[in-house]
């Protein structure tokens, strides 16, 4: 028994090396700025299969090909539901100044917002709000929590 | 806020400008504070009685504010009580100079009070120890409620008389106050004299509220707020309470600052993606455009003779600092250093901008000349920005949270100041957590 504790230990030991080591070689090979979210967590669904938000890297507002993939459902989704209008609320981590991640979240939910648009969706049911850094979706300090919190969410107005 | 501040000024009698008195320098740290003592003010016996105020204590609690004021400046020590060697009456007509060295102290502040007549007549001195001489005395009159601003005044005007700069005690500071978990931050805009006393919250936290600055004369405030889900620029009157949104922008608009002469408010309004910066004037509601780019402009702040806007635009690519006339025209990028740079701050001396800087994970509150050069960073933390300058130009005020864990726990908002020596940092007192300071002009001027 006292063997086979040990040796749980000296593989936990060995199992955490490698995913550390792992980590470090992810971020020396994964380009500056390419840290969205691409997890499932804290995501909800407008539809079933149709995922609400879209997430960005660090101090960036450009779609990534996961992003362009939710924004078609969602568009397809309100193709279908004609009367429903949505709100687009941008938003930022806290790793930024308060005024500099107001205009970061209106960027963000526009980019969104144009993508819809790209797909046929009108921009009279689409608005948008940026709330910066102010509403946070995973309040720890965390680079995870961080790229969960760097979104652009659809919300239903109707 | 009612119109009590009115103070009048009787006489100003003798003012020693004699060479070879105490000096205090504060354009360095100093690690050597002057040791001050500050007599309770005597208070005169024939003192009638004013609403609830415990005048027997006023005199000790005046000197006790003073105390702190010049605690808090990095720059004066001022003594114990306990070791006082003489009365606070008889020290006020003529301190036994040799005595007060005895115990080590350079400068004496004595005084006195008098309530007559629903009326505070107040008179203080200061003593230069070493020279057994007088170097400044003032008497004036006020309403009694007044007495806490009648100690930040005569702190300012000992300050000034030691470091021959401007004091900045009687001033207040306008912030948000936080409260609730981080994910649900309730948020106020609240006001408080400099050293943290008589805070007063000017909104219900019903809506978010954010990024409150005076006008230069203390009246006006404006913020921004997300009443009704339209997050847009107001204008408060503090006096009075009364809000109007700032322009008719069909979008948001934020970062508003005042110009120095109060008559424009200067912001960000974003749309379609874009932020640029507008002016609009708040007599004619002129709206003026003044940046125009596809990149973000934002955080503008004028130079205090108004010709310059200082701004944050990342049309670099990151967020860098740049200055343009106030008509937009001479954009020039004055950051250049490792790092991207937000929130420049002009300095009320026109000297100086202060900036957050971030680099590596980490926060800085710095300030450097308005062209850029001379870059000093003052202080550096895991999140710190929104710096705001004491009406002197010598102290910064800005706000620091806390790494927060994994619930968000742990997590605290406060204000923190700091001389632009890089000394003498501070938390300030603050009945909440608290965020996005902004420091008056002196009251009393």
């Amino acid at each position: 028994m006292i063997f086979n504790k040990n040796l749980k230990n000296v593989l936990l030991v060995i199992f955490t090396t490698l995913l550390l080591s792992a980590c470090s070689t992810a971020k020396k090979t994964g380009s500056a700025g390419d840290d969205a979210y691409t997890g499932k967590e804290t995501v909800k669904y407008l539809a079933s299969g149709v995922p609400d938000r879209v997430f960005f890297a660090t101090n960036k507002s450009s779609l990534t090909t996961a992003s362009r993939a939710t924004l078609r459902k969602q568009a397809t989704f309100l193709r279908k539901n004609k009367k429903l209008n949505v709100t687009i609320e941008g938003h930022a981590d806290e790793r930024g100044t308060r005024e500099y991640n107001l205009a970061l979240g209106e960027r963000r939910a526009n980019a969104a917002k144009d993508y819809l648009m790209t797909y046929g969706i009108s921009g009279k049911r689409l608005s948008v709000i940026s709330y910066g850094k102010e509403k946070p979706v995973n309040a720890a300090s965390t680079p995870l929590a961080w790229s969960q919190n760097r979104r652009s969410v659809t919300v239903k107005v109707n | 806020m009612k119109k009590l501040f009115f103070i009048i000024l009787c006489n100003l009698f003798v003012i020693n400008k004699s060479y070879g008195l105490i000096e205090v320098d504060i354009t360095r740290g100093n690690l050597d504070p002057l040791p001050i003592a500050v007599s309770p003010l005597h208070v005169d016996i024939k003192s009638e009685d004013f609403k609830d105020l415990k005048i027997k204590d006023l005199g000790s609690n005046i000197s006790k504010i003073i105390e702190n004021n010049f605690k808090a400046t990095g720059l004066f020590n001022p003594l114990k009580k306990e070791a006082f060697v003489q009365k606070p009456d008889i020290a006020h007509l003529k301190p036994r100079f040799e005595d007060w060295r005895l115990i080590k102290a350079q400068a004496l502040v004595t005084g006195k009070i008098l309530i007559k007549d629903q009326k505070l007549k107040v008179e203080f001195r200061l003593w230069d120890l070493a020279a057994a001489k007088e170097m400044t005395a003032l008497a004036f009159t006020t309403t009694p409620s007044n007495w806490r601003r009648v100690a930040h005044i005569i702190s300012d005007k000992i300050y000034e008389r030691l470091t021959g700069e401007d004091g900045y005690f009687d001033t207040r500071i306008i912030y948000v106050a936080e409260s609730g978990p981080k994910s649900q931050r309730v948020k106020k805009l609240a006001i408080m004299d400099q050293d943290g006393a008589k805070t007063k919250y000017l909104t219900l936290g019903n809506e978010l509220v954010l990024t409150p600055r005076f006008n230069p004369t203390n009246q006006m405030v404006t913020y921004m707020s997300y009443f009704r889900n339209m997050p847009r620029v107001y204008l408060l009157d503090i006096e009075t309470g009364t809000q109007e949104v700032v322009g008719n922008f069909p979008g948001m608009t934020f970062a508003p600052r005042f110009s120095p002469d109060g008559k424009k408010i200067v912001m960000s309004f974003a749309k379609d993606g874009n932020s640029d910066i507008f002016a609009m004037d708040l007599e004619t509601r002129v709206v003026e455009r003044i940046t125009d780019h596809s990149s973000i402009d934002t955080s503008p702040s004028f130079s205090p003779d108004g010709k310059f806007i200082a701004f944050n635009s990342d049309r670099s690519g990151l967020q860098q600092i740049y200055v343009m006339r106030s008509d937009g025209s001479g954009v020039k990028r004055i950051t250049f250093g490792n790092g991207i740079y937000g929130t420049p701050v002009w300095s009320p001396r026109g000297d100086l901008i202060a900036f957050t800087k971030m680099r590596k994970g980490k926060f800085y509150i710095g300030v450097m000349r308005t062209d850029g050069t001379g870059e000093r960073l003052l202080t550096e933390n895991f999140y710190q920005e929104a710096p705001s300058w004491s009406p002197n130009g010598r102290v910064i005020v800005f706000y620091r949270e806390t790494k927060s864990g994994s619930k968000g726990e742990g997590f605290t908002a406060k204000l923190w100041s700091i001389d632009i020596t890089g000394y003498n940092e501070r938390q300030l007192k603050t009945e909440t957590d608290a965020s996005d300071p902004s420091w008056s002009s002196l009251l009393s001027k």
